[in-house]
């Protein structure tokens, strides 16, 4: 249960998460290459609204190069049927996965709103991995609080934020806030 | 969420909503080309069915399986229980090997309650005499709602509306009991269409004795299985008498809307209670009801083993 | 060595009035409200204080299952002789549904010397109405009679048999002996668990209608008024066949009736825990009927209560509740839920505890007697406002299956005394 003792302190405004959101697509476009064979995967729940923004912005991007852009391939997955804790989270009504396009020889961008402890992206680079073989997995996520329980590491992110184990962190388009007490 | 399902009077509104809304995770598990994931690894299921039931014994391994749990199948004939090992004792054997849960099928009502007592293990009632059988109204709801695409969650949706009738030998029929139920708390408006001799002696229900009176003003039609036994009983005095009242005819079938939901819990008596071949009704779930049962049973599986209870259900961030 | 009880509140059927009262060889050899103790002269008087309790008749129980011969596991004379003392019982009749069935000479003399062995409590051995409880053939009742028998039953089953039943009846009213009937259709209830009403239904459970109780009660109510014998009605349990009886009785039929502790306190809904503890027949039915047994108790329709203590091994009570046994303890609670239940003079619950059944029971010359100078020294003595719950570990029972584990009871027997001897002393038996 999310019990704050305080309210939030907003660290960041939503200009700087529309800039970082400008910067991130632009960088993973420089990546790959351009937008072929690459598909952006939000993690359930949080991820979802990032790879709306995402997906967005890179449509605007390649459109200001080509006149016809290809549509930026999206999809959600649902990582609670594989996660590794004991009390295993439990499914979110309306986060059932949705991969519609064929993850075979795809380079997926696993995306997300906050990146802490790695364990629910490896979660989720498993369920991926049940729908087919992609070509490479990459990860992004606005914003990287530490405290990596597993060896994952972003290969996209908006901004590096120090916290404590004991705060607990939101990200919306409207802004990055810090509360304390935690969210499990 | 408790640690058992016994019936749909202790899972609730909220609780029968939650587990439909879990079902569609499962649902889209189902879809895959490799439909199996790696939820309840590591947790061991003992099908205890002390009825015979291969279908439901198979759905419920088949649910366990495709969220890798291991299952055990525990089949007990009555004469090893005359043999003198009574109910307590196989509940505590199989409990001492180690399970995290029973899914029990009991000739007896109540049995499910009685286990619970004597163990802390999950127990799942797969169906105790005429009492209760939760996992089949959940796969019941769970093929209306696909069916007719009504939007049912903990957010809202209802059956509200929703003519259904239930044809049949309700007094024996644990499915009744609970379908009913479950139809109810959901909103939907059932009537029963059954000879006095098949119902049981006090309740609430609205009742028709023919199965006439109503079948043009249905939205689905829920047949139950006729037993040749209740011949014998003098509960009606000849089968074809019942199919002549109370069966889908091909007179019958004729007449009901295209729109109309058919529906059976099986296995079915070819020319008793359906006269007709179910693959020539347009509305006939009966085929999604059984894909729906591995479903629903993955559901119950996943929140009563594996769901973690002290969570909360709203998007945690944390990755 | 003499035994005097001072200073209790005596009840019997003469009225009230306190009173010490002295015992010696068995008898009541002085009361008084002024008796200064020692007066015999051996020197040596057992004393026991009943100050603030009540000194009555000993308690007759007109329907007990001892179980031996036959399930001894369950419960033998002995214990369950035990059982009754601790209730204040100083007779109580046993049941002929043992195995082999009391329906010869041979198994009756058994069971009653079995009794005087264990010395605890009086046995009176019931004869069955059929040989073998089959419902076929009639028992040789003038046998059983000479023997000592004084009441036949099929009880465990009715006689279904109209003529049969006929039969037992006129042979019996040249005999003196009463018959007692477990009223039952049993083509009603074939395979019932519990009550027929709306907690079954929804508990998906096969019931006993009313209708199968009360369809027997009229009959037998008929065929003592067609052949002029008495009969004695076994644990009423409906509003129904509670009518029923007060007709019978104000058209001055020789009819008597009994009920059970249980049936005057618990109801059907008990089952909604599928405990098989709660499983008994004739079942517990609804507050309605509850109600309408106790108001049978308070005007005298019902005449008596007896326990119908039916003793289960506790694996036989954790099967599931179409394959359990029915049947509930009585002996040590029945004073207990008595008192917490009816509401009526004390005097007319000891009434229906001790003369009442002692004259259905043919035995009055020895037990529910007077207290008065002379009689035979049966006598209990209760506190009857004492509040206590029943622990089950502590029962002297063999078996466990008592369906008041945490009900609130109210009355206690402190001593229990049989023909001049303690069998109980302070809420203890003595051997």
């Amino acid at each position: 249960m999310n019990t704050p003792s305080d309210v939030g302190k907003q660290v960041l405004g939503p200009d700087d998460v529309r800039r970082a959101i400008t910067r991130m697509a632009h960088e993973i476009i420089e990546r790959n290459r351009g937008t072929a064979d690459l598909a952006l995967v939000g993690i359930q729940t949080g991820g979802v609204w990032v790879v709306e923004a995402l997906a967005a912005e890179m449509l605007r991007i390649e459109a200001a190069e080509k006149c016809e852009p290809n549509p930026i391939v999206v999809g959600s997955v649902d990582a609670s049927l594989y996660r590794d804790d004991i009390g295993m989270r439990p499914v979110s009504p309306g986060s059932v996965s949705d991969l519609t396009f064929t993850v075979e020889g795809v380079t997926v961008v696993l995306v997300d709103d906050v990146l802490y402890t790695g364990r629910t992206v490896r979660a989720a680079i498993d369920a991926i991995g049940d729908y087919g073989r992609p070509k490479a997995v990459q990860l992004a996520a606005i914003v990287d609080r530490g405290h990596r329980e597993l060896p994952i590491r972003p290969d996209f992110v908006g901004k590096n934020l120090p916290t404590s184990a004991e705060e607990s962190v939101s990200v919306t388009l409207n802004g990055v806030t810090i509360t304390q007490g935690t969210n499990t | 969420m408790s640690r058992s399902l016994l019936s749909i009077t202790e899972l609730g509104e909220t609780g029968l909503r939650r587990m439909l809304d879990t079902s569609d995770h499962m649902a889209e598990v189902n879809r895959r080309p490799n439909p199996k994931v790696p939820a309840l690894r590591g947790k061991t299921v003992c099908n205890v069915f002390f009825e015979d039931s291969t279908r439901t014994r198979l759905s419920f391994e088949t649910a366990a399986k495709r969220l890798s749990a291991d299952t055990m199948n525990f089949s007990v004939s009555q004469s090893s229980l005359n043999k003198g090992e009574s109910l307590r004792d196989t509940v505590e054997t199989i409990a001492a090997m180690g399970v995290d849960a029973f899914v029990i099928r009991h000739g007896s009502s109540g049995a499910p309650w009685q286990i619970g007592e004597w163990t802390s293990i999950s127990v799942i009632n797969a169906g105790d005499g005429w009492h209760a059988h939760p996992t089949q109204a959940l796969l019941d709801m769970y093929t209306v709602r696909t069916a007719l695409n009504r939007p049912i969650s903990v957010d809202g949706g209802s059956f509200d509306g929703l003519r259904v009738a239930m044809v049949g030998d309700i007094k024996h029929s644990r499915v009744a009991r609970s379908t009913t139920e479950a139809f109810k708390l959901l909103g939907a408006n059932v009537t029963w269409v059954s000879p006095k001799t098949l119902l049981p002696p006090v309740h609430g229900e609205s009742v028709v004795a023919n199965l006439d009176e109503v079948i043009e003003d249905v939205d689905v039609l829920y047949l139950l299985r006729m037993q040749n036994e209740r011949m014998s009983e003098a509960l009606v005095p000849h089968l074809r008498e019942y199919t002549a009242r109370f069966g889908l005819t091909p007179e019958r079938a004729a007449r009901i809307g295209r729109h109309v939901l058919v529906m059976h819990p099986g296995p079915m008596n070819r020319g008793v209670e359906m006269a007709v071949d179910p693959s020539e009704l347009p509305g006939s779930v009966i085929n999604q009801q059984v894909t729906n049962g591995i479903i629903v049973r993955m559901a119950v599986l996943f929140e009563l083993l594996g769901s973690g209870s002290g969570n909360s259900l709203t998007g945690n961030t944390e990755s | 060595m003499s035994i005097m009880i001072t200073n209790g509140r005596l009840i019997d059927q003469t009225g009230e009035r306190l009173a010490s009262v002295r015992i010696s060889d068995g008898i009541i050899i002085e009361i008084g409200d002024q008796l200064a103790p020692d007066s015999d002269n051996s020197g040596a008087e057992d004393l026991i204080d009943a100050a603030g309790l009540v000194i009555s008749p000993g308690f007759v129980d007109l329907h007990v299952h001892l179980r031996e011969p036959g399930r001894e596991e369950a419960e033998t004379i002995e214990t369950g002789s035990r059982g009754a003392a601790l209730g204040g019982f100083t007779a109580v009749v046993a049941m002929p549904n043992t195995d082999p069935t009391q329906d010869s000479v041979g198994v009756v003399e058994f069971v009653r010397q079995q009794g005087k062995r264990a010395g605890l409590c009086d046995v009176y051995p019931s004869g069955s109405i059929t040989m073998g409880r089959k419902g076929e053939q009639l028992t040789p009742f003038a046998e059983l009679a000479n023997a000592g028998v004084r009441l036949f039953t099929d009880d465990g089953n009715g006689v279904q048999d109209p003529q049969l039943m006929r039969r037992a009846y006129e042979y019996a009213s040249d005999l003196g002996v009463t018959m007692a009937q477990h009223c039952e259709v049993e083509s009603l209830t074939a395979g019932a668990v519990m009550h027929e009403g709306s907690c079954c239904s929804h508990l998906g459970l096969p019931g006993w209608p009313s209708l199968a109780e009360e369809l027997m009660v009229h009959r037998d109510i008929e065929l003592v008024r067609l052949t002029g014998a008495s009969a004695h009605l076994l644990h009423l349990s409906t509003a129904g066949s509670v009518g029923l009886v007060r007709a019978a009785k104000a058209d001055g039929l020789p009819v008597t009736a009994e009920a059970t502790p249980h049936h005057i306190s618990l109801t059907d809904e008990l089952l909604a825990s599928y405990s098989a503890l709660y499983k008994v027949n004739p079942p517990l039915r609804t507050i309605e009927d509850v109600m309408a047994v106790r108001e049978g108790l308070r005007d005298g329709t019902i005449d008596a209560i007896a326990t119908d203590h039916a003793p289960h091994v506790s694996e036989t009570k954790e099967m599931p509740l179409d394959q359990a046994p029915p049947g509930m303890l009585g002996l040590e609670t029945a004073l207990g839920v008595a008192l917490a239940h009816l509401d009526m003079p004390l005097a007319d619950v000891v009434a229906a505890m001790s003369w009442k059944p002692a004259a259905i029971a043919g035995i009055a010359d020895r037990h529910g007697r007077p207290i008065a100078l002379g009689e035979p020294a049966n006598l209990t003595v209760i506190d009857p406002g004492e509040a206590w719950e029943v622990v089950p570990a502590a029962l002297a029972s063999k078996s466990r299956n008592t369906p008041f584990i945490g009900v609130p009871l109210t009355g206690r027997v402190k001593h229990t005394i049989l023909h001049g001897d303690i069998t109980v002393r302070d809420g203890k038996a003595q051997k």
